[in-house]
């Protein structure tokens, strides 16, 4: 049984529906959200932190004439849901008139939702946390032999979400997902992975506890390297790290506020022929709805093609503005953003990790990189540091460990000085949403300053 | 409320747990934002739910839960139980918490006006006010404005008979002027970057902030910037403004301090420190003058860590973080506090909502005031001065940091001279520290609030605050971030 059944939605629909109706206002759009979550989290070889939640999110816009505005609770017993619906419309008679409002989308022309995957694995939703914790003390078990320290966590869940709209819109969508991840320090080194899918069964916390380890004892008694230009192997959660930090640009709205780094651009291979991104809902290792903030179906998008931006993203509003037709981008209304691509593909190679560090003479391999921020936005130049696991690559293969670095690098750059890819995998990282990513050799990588360990 | 947290607490007990509390939460926030002259955000939200922790087996296990039936209640404590008795199967160590006084008391933070008695429209028609003022500027081609509020009121109950029910308000505003020109894209944001200030206070904030009467020199800011120099690349005297000197404090001495991630409890996302136990009372952490607190007493003013009890019951206090540059106090817990020889926690657990453990977190991290006048910290032949933080990162053990500002000034024999655009620097922390030469005085100090602290797994967003006067550095090594 689902946290949350479509006929109980309908039935919050109805109740909010008629609330607003007794307010005298006819056009609302209600999101229904259910969670259940559990997280283990273990540190110094031990489950430090063990939680579980449960939540629900009941979110009204209402819409009267060109005003619109939300009211959100977690409550969903009656007299909220009216509370709820009365809150919405206050906000709603005061807000500032939108000429560019559009009515509430209609069924048709939210379009077909294309065929999409189970998102939902019951063994996961049922993991108790005797699973998660065995599961853990067997990875803390495989780093403790390598006389590592094992920090981490194992998460489970499900969700619902739902969103209905009084112009007879009804999407449904359920899904499961699971995370382990892993840092295993020694005395001077650590090493790190992580994995995610819609189901714990699809990870293996054994593999991903070996890497850890294996990378804490090869990256041991780190030795200094001159900050500089490499050649480097970024593994597919360091490209995560890093690519996925322009995406929000991909956006109509922002382009036509000038806050895109595509604003203006002569968009015609702005990055390298061998680089291809779409947006792809239905692909089989994304998650996520395949639906919008409004409800409109996710269409598949080429947002790079052989280098050159193809594809941007439109909610209705931005679609409207632009006379074309909306992609399924759309956030939740109202929002100053407009809309982004979420479900991020990244083309890979044909090469396979060992060949693409095998085909480095000298060049740095990253495992993962970390606090990543904006130093420029037009010419996406990012800062961040390497972690848990750098090494030189000598002789076509990694030699030993070095001290982490500062980089200041141009995604754009970048995105023209790929070398060689991999086949794309879904890359989990903690600097951006994960996506399915390959691992990318970049020549000119720029290294500017190392830290102390 | 209080009767749903004992009935909780109850539930818990009768399952045999050794110690247990419950935070029962109520949380309500107004969102409002404009862009263009148009309602950009406007929303209202509110949650309520109950979070229970408990320690069996030596172990901890912890269940939030939106349901406060008692049946909701019931299965909570059960959830709670059952995942304390599982981190049992792979725990080294019983729990060992220091002790703690029994705590009883209702407090609200001081609230001169009550944000949300204001009305929407009138707050809709100041930022509309300030977006119009930004926007007369033909160079600024994006003008957007902002305000939140908050409103929390939490019932913590726990077996040591401990009832406290705290209620903290909390308002937040500012706006932010773009301008695209060619192939740049510059911003000024007033009064600080990423939302603007926010503090424990009512609307009186906004009255405060003349957020309308500074818009037009951001906005002429945010246009002269494209035609202002490329700040150069060197080492020379820096002189940040108070914001900028906030998350400076922020990164490299609020972060490295907080004794989970000494210990190694963050070692998997946020990371561990530097600043290991061996060098508690060692370290010279910066130069003579470089006082620094973490104070969660109303004494410190009306900051985003300012609380009468902590979210394990534990009375507020100030910690001498660095005194006279020497090194001398971490910010810990009930459970971390023995492991210095602490013998009570000094009240830093803090949890982002009813759905989140309670983790070590900053209170209200500051430097305090020096000695000098504005002219006295500026009183250099050539120097560098930054203001408005546009970028920040440090690396996981808090030792390598960068940070980029929005403006910058060339500083020319103790006076602004030519504007500078793209400004960033960077630095080792205790390098930088020591480098401190001069701290500006109390009446240039502000109590900045940082309302997005990360940290956590699953993560958790937190407000900070942080005090700060204008300082400057010697021999700091500016405009890495555009190093080619």
């Amino acid at each position: 049984m689902n946290l949350l059944e479509q006929a109980e939605c309908q039935t919050i629909f109805d109740r909010a529906q008629r609330a607003a109706r007794a307010a005298g206002v006819d056009d609302i759009e209600i999101y229904i959200g259910a969670n259940a979550t559990a997280l283990t989290r273990f540190a110094n070889n031990a489950i430090h932190q063990n939680v579980a939640e449960r939540d629900r999110t009941l979110s009204v816009r209402a819409l009267i004439g060109q005003r619109t505005a939300r009211a959100t609770t977690n409550r969903t017993d009656d007299d909220s849901i009216r509370r709820v619906v009365e809150e919405a419309i206050a906000l709603t008679k005061v807000a500032e008139p939108d000429p560019a409002l559009l009515p509430l989308v209609s069924p048709e022309e939210a379009g077909e939702i294309g065929a999409a995957p189970s998102r939902f694995d019951s063994a996961t939703a049922a993991t108790t946390p005797e699973q998660r914790a065995l599961a853990v003390k067997e990875a803390i078990g495989i780093v403790e032999a390598a006389s590592a320290t094992a920090a981490g966590i194992f998460e489970t869940g499900e969700e619902v979400e739902a969103l209905l709209n009084s112009r007879g819109l009804f999407r449904f969508h359920t899904e499961t997902s699971a995370r382990f991840s892993i840092t295993a320090t020694a005395n001077d080194s650590s090493g790190w992975a992580k994995a995610s899918a819609v189901s714990a069964g699809a990870i293996d916390p054994v593999v991903l506890a070996r890497s850890a380890a294996d990378k804490a004892r090869l990256s041991a008694s780190p030795r200094e390297l001159p900050p500089g230009r490499y050649t480097v192997v970024l593994e597919p959660a360091a490209v995560l790290d890093l690519v996925g930090q322009i995406f929000a640009d991909f956006s109509a709205t922002a382009i036509f506020d000038q806050r895109s780094f595509l604003t203006g651009r002569d968009l015609a291979g702005l990055f390298g022929e061998n680089v291809v991104i779409h947006d792809d809902a239905y692909h089989p290792l994304q998650s996520g709805a395949p639906f919008d903030g409004e409800g409109v179906a996710r269409r598949a998008l080429r947002l790079v093609d052989c280098g050159t931006v193809r594809d941007i993203p439109y909610s209705r509003a931005s679609a409207r503005r632009a006379g074309v037709a909306p992609t399924g981008h759309g956030l939740a209304l109202p929002n100053d953003t407009g809309e982004m691509p979420i479900n991020i593909v990244i083309a890979g190679g044909g090469s396979t990790l060992d060949e693409m560090i095998a085909s480095v003479g000298r060049g740095i391999l990253v495992t993962r990189l970390w606090y990543i921020r904006e130093v420029d936005p037009f010419e996406k130049i990012m800062t961040g540091m390497t972690r848990d696991g750098t090494f030189l690559i000598e002789g076509s293969r990694p030699v030993y460990g070095i001290r982490n670095f500062r980089f200041n690098q141009s995604v754009i750059e970048m995105l023209r000085n790929v070398v060689a890819m991999s086949a794309p995998v879904r890359a989990s990282g903690e600097e951006a949403f994960d996506l399915v990513a390959p691992a990318m050799t970049v020549a000119n990588f720029n290294f500017t300053e190392v830290t102390r360990f | 409320m209080k009767d749903i947290a004992l009935q909780a607490l109850d539930a818990a007990l009768a399952r045999g747990v050794s110690y247990a509390d419950v935070r029962v939460e109520h949380a309500r926030e107004r969102a409002l934002g404009t862009k263009n002259g148009q309602t950009g955000r406007l929303g209202s939200s509110e949650s309520t739910g109950a979070g229970l922790r408990v320690i069996v087996d030596g172990a901890w296990g912890f269940a939030a839960t939106d349901d406060l039936s008692s049946t909701g209640l019931s299965a909570a404590a059960e959830q709670a139980v059952s995942i304390a008795r599982a981190s049992a199967l792979a725990s080294r160590s019983p729990v060992h918490l220091a002790p703690e006084e029994k705590h009883e008391g209702v407090w609200e933070s001081a609230c001169a006006i009550d944000p949300f008695s204001v009305s929407i429209e009138e707050q809709l028609a100041l930022m509309l006010a300030i977006d119009a003022e930004l926007r007369r500027n033909p160079g600024v081609t994006l003008a957007e404005t902002n305000m939140i509020f908050t409103r929390t009121r939490q019932v913590f109950v726990s077996s040591l008979g401990s009832v406290i029910d705290q209620t903290r308000t909390t308002s937040q505003a500012g706006f932010e002027a773009w301008a695209f020109k060619g192939s740049e894209i510059q911003k000024r944001s007033y009064p600080n970057s990423f939302g603007g200030q926010c503090q424990l206070k009512g609307y009186e904030l906004v009255y405060g902030l003349l957020l309308l009467d500074n818009a037009p020199r951001i906005a002429e800011e945010a246009v002269a910037l494209h035609s202002a120099d490329q700040c150069p690349e060197g080492t020379l005297p820096l002189i940040v403004d108070s914001s900028q000197l906030a998350l400076q404090i922020h990164e490299s001495i609020g972060h490295p301090i907080e004794l989970d991630r000494v210990l190694g409890s963050e070692a998997n996302y946020a990371g561990m420190s530097f600043l290991t136990v061996d060098k508690l009372n060692t370290l010279r952490y910066g130069s003579d003058i470089v006082n620094a607190v973490a104070d969660a007493r109303l004494e410190h003013g009306p900051g985003l860590g300012t609380f009468m009890f902590d979210d394990e019951g534990v009375p507020a206090q100030r910690i001498d973080v660095i005194r006279d540059g020497q090194f001398t106090g971490y910010l810990a817990s009930r459970e971390t506090a023995p492991v210095i020889g602490l013998t009570r926690s000094n009240g830093a657990m803090r949890a982002a909502g009813w759905s989140r453990l309670p983790l070590i977190r900053m209170t209200n991290v500051s430097v305090l005031p020096g000695p000098h006048t504005l002219d006295e910290v500026f009183d250099v032949d050539r120097g560098i001065y930054m203001e408005t933080n546009r970028s920040w990162s440090i690396d996981d053990k808090r030792y390598n940091f960068q940070f980029g500002c929005e403006i910058a000034w060339e500083i020319r024999n103790g006076r602004r001279a030519r504007m500078l655009r793209n400004p960033t620097y960077s630095g080792i922390t205790t390098e930088f520290w020591n480098s401190c030469e001069r701290i500006a005085n109390r009446e240039n100090w502000t109590l900045w609030g940082v309302p997005n602290c990360g940290k956590g797994q699953p993560e958790q967003v937190m407000g900070t605050g942080h005090g700060a006067s204008p300082a400057r550095f010697r021999n700091v090594r500016i405009g890495g971030g555009y190093g080619k």
